[in-house]
């Protein structure tokens, strides 16, 4: 089962008789019209998208756009008006609410914006807190919660209360309350907003370290572009309780559906936003995968490939070093061909930090993953591409 | 006594309804009268009797003990000064008897004020209703307990302690309801969202979150029992109250001074040991000693985990 999550037409209108909001919808009226003139709030409406397995879907919008009900909706802490919701392919609008508990006891979880930890426990009870309440017993509800601790970096405050920890650790401990019952869907509720910047970041990573690990499908709401980027493999906007456009980050970069997606990139610095990964292409530079090859026919490879330069991997795709047709013209040896001063880049360094290394190169600049292997590389034709579409 | 009594417009009166109710509730129940009586007395005795048992030394000394623990060492001082005045001042019997009519007074109000209140947080309805009778019960002058008491009950300690039930315990109910009314909105979710019923969200989430709150409402209970006992010394509750009370009739100065002296005494003391249960930092997981020493332990220690975990 790839999905894991679907929703169909679903709707929230706060209030009494939401028919007559419905109409309104129906005849296309807008959120603030509705509410002036039936003092009904719309919620969500028409919302429909599926989420998959194992993937980061980030649900961005403004204040008020409805990604906060939207999320609530998926466990029921708001119920819908209208519509459908699969979760692992059971209708939850339509659970006894015996199953619904089952569900949120055994399948999905949920982390808080501003914690939402017990005070009167400590970080071991808290983390433990779902398994309680299903009704483990001690002894094994702390030892998975302890192993969640240990996966978030926390287990040497386990004995701490939460008056005691900055706000990153509460976070984690958030997190680590939700990874305890092993679920399999991750609900976040613009889980790394209350922290300050840095740590923010710190946490963005932690969380896609804990995804490579083991793969969870999170649903995370984020008012945050640069956040929503990092983590997402797809976003959906939203704008007046409607989806306007979901699509991967970098769709939806190049690709705005209307003005207000793209007034989310208005002011926003795009060299912040690709990074070395999404620039990468294979097609820039002649692959040799032997380094004791004849540099001669090297040379007449990357001349018939129609490049300038070739870039040399061992039998793992690790980067070894780089070759010009100027380099491997006279020379007996490929290594003794490689051009000096270069350095890979990283795939997470962003375009910002590309642009000084592709800019003093003659050569395209290549880039690697954090275990050093090739990934492509970045020529200053394609750097330039991708700034002017996006500008 | 003769009042002029100004002419009537719509011959409402509010006296004698009252009146036949009370005769009413006396003629027809009678039994559940009793009942409550036999309970109340066999629950106050008791505590009385337990606490005028324990020789008055080791009283003294775990008074002081508990003073020590739970507050700190100056209030351990005040402790011992307290308990040598009770002493010197023969008050002693009187002392333990207002003190169990307080607590066995409190106790009752708590046991029945703490779920109305959880009733009121979970129903503005309930809210709607009870709120208006909670005024009454508190703008109500505190003597007017006492004829309904006494014409159901007689006089002694069963009466005292019922008028005093009465009057503090709006604070443990309105208490209730605020704390569990104020648990934050997330703590609600996320109790709801990791799959607690309705009760575990009450057991495991609402009240504990709503601790603080409840157990400043028992501290305003306790008080309020306190003030009451003295007024119900008038139908013979006894206590520290009754020192007052011949104090006043006898118009002896002294002996009026040495009864108030008295209940201010016990009411800082119950009043300091008792908010120290409601005070989150000093209460840890179920409160008690071990959780202090190994929070006095943890907090020493975190400066430096915290410097290495960020």
């Amino acid at each position: 089962m790839t999905d894991k999550i679907v929703i169909e037409d679903v709707y929230k209108i706060f209030g009494r008789k939401p028919e007559l909001a419905r109409e309104m919808i129906e005849r296309g009226h807008d959120k603030d019209r509705i509410f002036t003139e039936t003092g009904l709030t719309v919620g969500v409406q028409q919302a429909s998208f599926t989420i998959q397995d194992g993937e980061i879907f980030v649900v961005m919008g403004l204040s008020g756009s409805g990604k906060s009900t939207l999320v609530r909706m998926l466990n029921r802490l708001i119920e819908p008006t209208w519509g459908s919701i699969k979760v692992l392919g059971q209708d939850i609008t339509r659970m006894s609410r015996n199953k619904l508990i089952e569900l949120r006891r055994t399948k999905m979880s949920m982390v808080f914006q501003s914690f939402a930890l017990m005070p009167h426990q400590t970080v071991l009870q808290n983390a433990a807190f779902g398994l309680e309440v299903s009704g483990q017993d001690r002894g094994e509800r702390e030892r998975r919660a302890l192993r969640a601790l240990e996966q978030v970096g926390l287990s040497a405050n386990a004995n701490s209360y939460p008056s005691e920890l900055s706000g990153g650790m509460k976070q984690r401990v958030g997190l680590a309350r939700a990874l305890t019952v092993d679920p399999e869907i991750m609900l976040m509720d613009e889980a790394f907003s209350a922290l300050d910047p840095l740590i923010r970041t710190q946490m963005q990573d932690e969380l896609l370290e804990l995804q490579r690990q083991e793969r969870r499908t999170i649903v995370f709401i984020s008012h945050d572009l640069d956040e929503a980027m990092r983590i997402g493999d797809r976003i959906a906007i939203m704008e007046q309780g409607k989806v306007v456009q979901i699509g991967t980050p970098d769709e939806i970069v190049t690709n705005p559906a209307d003005d207000y997606v793209r007034s989310f990139f208005h002011g926003v610095d795009v060299t912040k936003v690709f990074t070395g990964t999404d620039l990468a292409c294979r097609d820039a530079a002649s692959l040799i995968r032997d380094d004791r090859a004849d540099p001669q026919a090297v040379r007449e490879r990357i001349r018939k490939d129609g490049f300038s330069a070739g870039v040399v991997i061992d039998g793992d795709d690790r980067f070894q070093g780089m070759v010009t047709l100027a380099s491997l013209d006279g020379a007996d040896e490929l290594r003794a061909a490689f051009i000096d001063n270069v350095e890979p880049a990283r795939g997470e360094e962003s375009l910002n930090d590309l642009l000084h290394r592709v800019a003093h190169l003659d050569v395209p600049a290549p880039v690697v993953d954090t275990d050093g292997r090739y990934l492509g590389s970045v020529s200053q034709r394609a750097l330039l591409q991708t700034l002017d579409r996006t500008r | 006594m003769t009042q002029d009594k100004n002419p009537q417009l719509l011959d409402i009166d509010v006296g004698a309804p009252v009146e036949n109710a009370v005769e009413w509730i006396q003629t027809n129940m009678s039994g559940l009268l009793d009942g409550i009586a036999a309970v109340i007395k066999f629950f106050v005795d008791n505590l009385e009797g337990l606490l005028l048992w324990i020789d008055p030394y080791v009283a003294g000394v775990l008074l002081i003990v508990l003073g020590l623990w739970r507050v700190g060492i100056g209030f351990g001082i005040f402790c011992a000064v307290s308990v040598a005045l009770f002493w010197e001042m023969q008050l002693w019997p009187e002392t333990m008897s207002t003190i169990a009519l307080v607590l066995g007074a409190s106790a009752v109000a708590i046991v029945l004020g703490v779920p109305v209140g959880i009733a009121m947080s979970r129903s503005d309805l309930i809210e709607r209703l009870v709120r208006p009778i909670l005024d009454l019960m508190q703008t109500m002058p505190p003597f007017v307990y006492l004829i309904p008491a006494a014409i159901f009950f007689g006089l002694g300690k069963v009466p005292g302690t019922i008028a005093t039930v009465v009057f503090a315990m709006p604070p443990a109910v309105r208490l209730t309801n605020l704390g569990i009314r104020q648990v934050s909105e997330e703590n609600i979710e996320a109790g709801l969202a990791f799959g607690c019923t309705p009760r575990q969200l009450l057991t495991k989430v609402q009240m504990p979150l709503a601790m603080p709150t409840i157990m400043q409402g028992v501290n305003q209970t306790i008080m309020l029992s306190l003030s009451m006992v003295v007024i119900a010394s008038m139908i013979g509750a006894g206590g520290l109250g009754n020192v007052v009370l011949t104090g006043i009739q006898r118009l002896n100065v002294g002996l009026g001074f040495e009864g108030g002296l008295g209940v201010v005494l016990v009411a800082i003391l119950l009043d300091r040991i008792t908010q120290t249960f409601g005070d989150p930092n000093k209460t840890g997981s179920g409160g008690g000693l071990p959780g202090r020493l190994r929070r006095a332990f943890g907090r020493g220690s975190n400066p430096e985990r915290e410097q290495t975990t960020n």
